[in-house]
């Protein structure tokens, strides 16, 4: 067998190697019952969750808990899922500082109990592009 | 009054610029035609001068798009929506340049920009060539220019490219002051996303799009020269700016990196996201693509690597550009641009170009040299191969992963949908294979040299090694003691990296004697061991020292992971931290206009945002910089918090972490960095009370005091030493019948006393009375001084509490950072001393009219 062989062969079983990593290693986009599920089943894999902010009907947001004097590493909040599903969900990290303004959340971690601990939020803020409002001013 | 003129000449130049390009692509594609270029016909002649003409028209209209909408930011015209949307009326002159290219159109607009100047060099640099290259050239500039054409096609309703000069009111038409006034023009735009007023954002994206434009240049060469049949002379024009490329795509991602490190809060120089992936793969491929040429010039093997390779840096390049503007990335990137709607557009742009390139290589493909011989162990040929694949597949890793999203919208075609994420420790995953991929790197840098420079069999491969290896050994034995390395794969970096710096340090010795051009190669691949060094240590071993001993545990939960990463500071309450201890002493501000910090509390701030008064003198570096009543000149947006850190040796530093609070984005941190020799102390604030404005008192407690009198406050005690008559009060204009008196209370603080100033105002002829109260920030109390009451000669105060100022804290610790910046300077060293070598050899041919 040449080497160019060996090489080959090396080369398509590292490939395969970093497919199946791939695979192996990916998440999953779950609403919080699956989630639920898997943690009864035992299944401790980190999923994503994609949801929104409880609001209440004045449009400001619901069970939000973050007070830094009692401990700066722990925020509480509630997420509606996709299926209107709600959740507590904590987050062993200060509280992000764009989190009031986001309008769409994806959280990542399991289900512990009646909670879901989150290693990481990754917010769609509602882009500038079309947030902006033109202030009018008087001049007009 | 709406300046319609200067968007209409824009607009028309983009129109310009892109019926320019794809004639003068038309017109180079018929110069092509010929079977030789020396022996071009009068015909094709004709054709190419043509192109020529168009192809400066094309440039002239680039210049003139970009001249135009530069001038409407300059100019304040905000009835523009990207100016409105881009800039503001107090951004310095640099900063417009940086909003020029914070939008898609414009960042669009700077990568034209730069393809229009290479080729200009290029048309004149290397005329054998200019026909076949300049068709590829040109094509992608009109596929480009259509992007920001946004003019809608008449008969099929199709809305092409996004324009930047499309009007206020075009874009938002439905709001009702148009209604009202049709002309209404906004008075100021919406300003700079303040992360990007930055140094390294206005020299970042023009370095990173100088780099996405050169790579264009070896595909467009590779392209030609499999479409004209010269199989193997595109390679020597290609290879220095193959070099040039990697280099100015490396220097920009690094800057990238570096902008990320200084100004974001994610706690590092590089976070795996899509955005950044996305061009970190297809350097790596362009290295590898450099890598095979260089082969190819030294022993005519591995020639269809080097064509695979060309155009697979190009093509990754119109790859992630399609992934990062399409909006295909979704969630999963937290920092992707605004979906334009144009990602049907980019995605014929980047299958055109896919496609183009593997019909021409299916159809040359067995008419490309090669070479049956077996490379033999002992050929340099074999071991930079290997190196080659291991570039790959570490891009390859990396794309597999980075493209998630990408398999879930192509099952979605077929109907299935599909709930793959990616991973949810993205760091782990993908440092798990870059690794390795960075330890046989390492190894191969070091072995391949050997072959690179001598003939090599198994003894001499002995000789030339034995020593660099030992002392390898010794160095990483010694190193490994005193940095304490644990995992095997750490240590297997750290150790092979250091043999690599040796191998390369005695290589380097030689040719430094012989031929310090030649140089390049050694010095790079030094500066790439030494990065990875650095990263291994600075991401390996980057430590978290904020860590929280305050005592107040909250572990209803989960004690054991709880990680309890950041640090509570009242203002003036000394904590300790690791081995120093901190101490919060307040807010600053910052002004253009001297180099030191001003303390808020020493201030009065004004209705205009950017100005302020001063209360008192103040005093920087022995020199009263301001004196009491002084205007003084702010950057509003930033608040810097001043933390002294000291240890218990007398060692003593202070940082100011800063934080932005903007209306549309909310809060920004971002870090400051103390810098040592071998590390560095990274700290940023990652949360504070909430700004000033809706900060909440409890109600007022009035007091009433004779001179002399102690009150109680809260927890604390303040006396009323005197109350006197002020003439200078700060922020207001005293006329001779007014009148101002000042009281002063001495407060009795846990650790320190404050002298508390009250004012009270009489204006006589406004018939007003006011009142200045003075807060205590350490302690969160606030004196107002209400009335005078002169029968009794008793005065009142009301006294409100809030909570205390305080700041949350997070500290790193990033050892051997250093070395990483030091590694990457090497590299680009590297790189240009090997750009000068092959130019060189390229002008030299040229002139002799050999091969080019």
């Amino acid at each position: 067998m040449k080497k160019t062989h060996i090489l080959a062969i090396v080369i398509i079983a590292i490939a395969i190697g970093v497919i199946m990593s791939t695979a192996g290693d990916a998440s999953t986009y779950v609403c919080f019952k699956d989630a639920s599920n898997m943690a009864a089943e035992g299944d401790n894999d980190k999923v994503h969750v994609v949801g929104k902010l409880k609001k209440d009907a004045a449009g400001n947001i619901e069970g939000m808990i973050y007070d830094p004097v009692i401990d700066a590493n722990r925020f509480e909040f509630v997420l509606v899922d996709n299926n209107n599903q709600v959740q507590t969900v904590i987050y062993n990290q200060p509280k992000p500082q764009d989190f009031d303004k986001s309008e769409q959340v994806v959280i990542v971690g399991s289900m512990r109990g009646e909670v879901f601990m989150a290693d990481q939020i990754i917010m769609k803020c509602p882009s500038k592009y079309e947030d902006k409002e033109l202030k009018e001013t008087a001049s007009n | 009054m709406i300046h319609t003129t200067v968007g209409d000449i824009g607009h028309a130049s983009i129109v310009v610029a892109l019926i320019a390009a794809i004639v003068a692509a038309f017109s180079y594609f018929k110069a092509s035609s010929a079977k030789d270029f020396l022996s071009e016909t009068s015909d094709q002649k004709s054709w190419r001068k043509f192109a020529r003409l168009f192809f400066y028209l094309h440039s002239a209209a680039i210049f003139g798009v970009v001249g135009t909408l530069f001038y409407i930011i300059k100019n304040h015209y905000y009835e523009y929506h990207y100016a409105w949307d881009h800039s503001s009326n107090s951004l310095p002159i640099y900063y417009m340049i940086s909003s020029f290219w914070e939008g898609q159109e414009g960042s669009f607009l700077l990568w034209l920009f730069w393809h229009v100047v290479l080729g200009l060099v290029l048309i004149h640099q290397n005329k054998t060539w200019e026909a076949p290259m300049m068709a590829v050239f040109c094509a992608v500039q009109a596929f480009l220019a259509s992007m920001i054409l946004g003019s809608v096609l008449p008969l099929v309703e199709l809305k092409i490219g996004s324009s930047p000069f499309i009007l206020l009111k075009d874009f938002m038409g439905s709001l009702p002051v148009y209604k009202i006034n049709p002309d209404y023009v906004p008075e100021d735009g919406t300003g700079l996303n303040p992360l990007l007023q930055n140094y390294w954002m206005v020299i970042h994206p023009p370095t990173l799009f100088l780099g996405f434009a050169t790579t264009l240049i070896p595909f467009a060469y590779c392209i030609a020269g499999l479409w004209m049949g010269r199989y193997k002379e595109w390679i020597r024009p290609a290879l220095p700016w193959a070099l040039f490329s990697a280099m100015v795509l490396g220097t920009g991602i690094l800057m990238g990196g570096y902008w990320a490190y200084e100004t974001l809060n994610f706690g590092g120089y590089w976070n795996w996201d899509p955005v950044e992936n996305a061009v970190y793969v297809p350097w790596l491929v362009l290295v590898a693509a450099i890598h095979c040429m260089i082969i190819y010039k030294n022993s005519n093997t591995a020639l269809k690597p080097a064509v695979i390779l060309a155009i697979a840096s190009f093509v990754l390049i119109l790859y992630s550009t399609f992934l990062t503007r399409s909006g295909i990335l979704g969630s999963s990137s937290v920092h992707s641009f605004t979906d334009l709607g144009l990602s049907g557009q980019l995605l014929i742009y980047l299958l055109f170009f896919s496609l183009l390139s593997l019909v021409l290589l299916v159809f040359r493909w067995k008419k490309i040299p090669d070479t049956e011989k077996e490379a033999s162990v002992y050929s340099r040929e074999f071991w930079v191969f290997i190196g080659v694949t291991v570039l790959c597949l570490a891009g390859f890793q990396v794309l597999a992963t980075t493209s998630i999203p990408v398999y879930n919208s192509i099952i979605a075609l077929f109907g299935i949908k599909s709930n793959v994420a990616p991973p949810a420790d993205q760091m782990e995953h993908y440092s798990k294979f870059q690794i390795w991929a960075g330890i046989f790197i390492a190894i191969l840098s070091g072995i391949g040299q050997f072959f690179w420079w001598k003939k090599m069999d198994g003894k001499k491969l002995w000789n030339a090694i034995s020593i660099p290896l030992l002392l390898a050994l010794v160095i990483s034995m010694l190193v490994m003691y005193f940095t304490g390395l644990d995992q095997p794969a750490y240590i297997l970096l750290v150790a092979t990296s250091i043999f690599s710096i040796c191998a390369n340090a005695f290589i380097l010795k030689d040719v430094l004697k012989a031929n310090p051009k030649l140089s390049g190669g050694a010095v790079s691949h030094i500066g790439v061991a030494m990065m990875l060094i650095g990263i291994l240590y600075s991401s390996g071993y980057s430590k978290i020292i904020s860590l929280n001993n305050s005592g107040m545990t909250y572990s209803k939960e989960f004690s054991k992971e709880m990680n309890k990463e950041n640090l509570l500071l009242w203002r003036n309450d000394p904590e300790q931290m690791d081995d120093f201890t901190l101490l919060y002493k307040g807010q600053r501000l910052e002004s253009p206009d001297f180099a030191g910090f001003i303390n808020k509390d020493e201030v009065v701030q004004l209705d205009n945002k950017a100005k302020v008064i001063a209360k008192k003198d103040i005093i920087y570096q022995a020199k009263v910089q301001y004196k009491k009543g002084d205007t003084i000149n702010i950057a509003p947006e930033n608040t810097f918090y001043e933390v002294q850190y000291s240890k218990a040796n007398g060692d003593t530093f202070t940082l100011y972490p800063r934080a932005q609070v903007n209306p549309q984005m909310g809060l920004i941190a971002s870090p400051d960095i103390k810098r040592f020799w071998g590390r560095d102390l990274y700290s940023f604030v990652s949360s504070i009370p909430t700004p000033d404005r809706d900060r909440e008192w409890s109600e007022l407690v009035e007091h009433t005091a004779h001179i002399g009198d102690t009150i109680f406050l809260n927890d604390f005690v303040a006396i009323l030493q005197d109350v006197k008559r002020e003439t200078n009060v700060p922020g207001v204009t005293l006329k001779s019948t007014d009148a101002a008196v000042r009281a002063h209370f001495k407060l009795l603080g846990k650790d320190k006393n404050y002298d508390v100033y009250p004012i009270y105002v009489v204006l006589m002829e406004d018939h007003m009375v006011g009142q200045i109260p003075e807060v205590v920030e350490d302690l969160g109390i606030k004196i107002t001084f209400l009335s005078i009451d002169p029968a009794s000669g008793t005065f009142t105060f009301g006294v409100n509490t809030t909570q205390k100022d305080y700041i949350i804290l997070k500290a790193i610790e990033k050892p051997a950072i250093n070395i990483l910046w030091l590694g990457t300077l090497l590299l680009v060293i590297g790189l240009a001393i090997a750009i000068v070598r092959r130019y060189t050899e390229f002008i030299k041919m040229r002139n002799k009219g050999v091969e080019v």
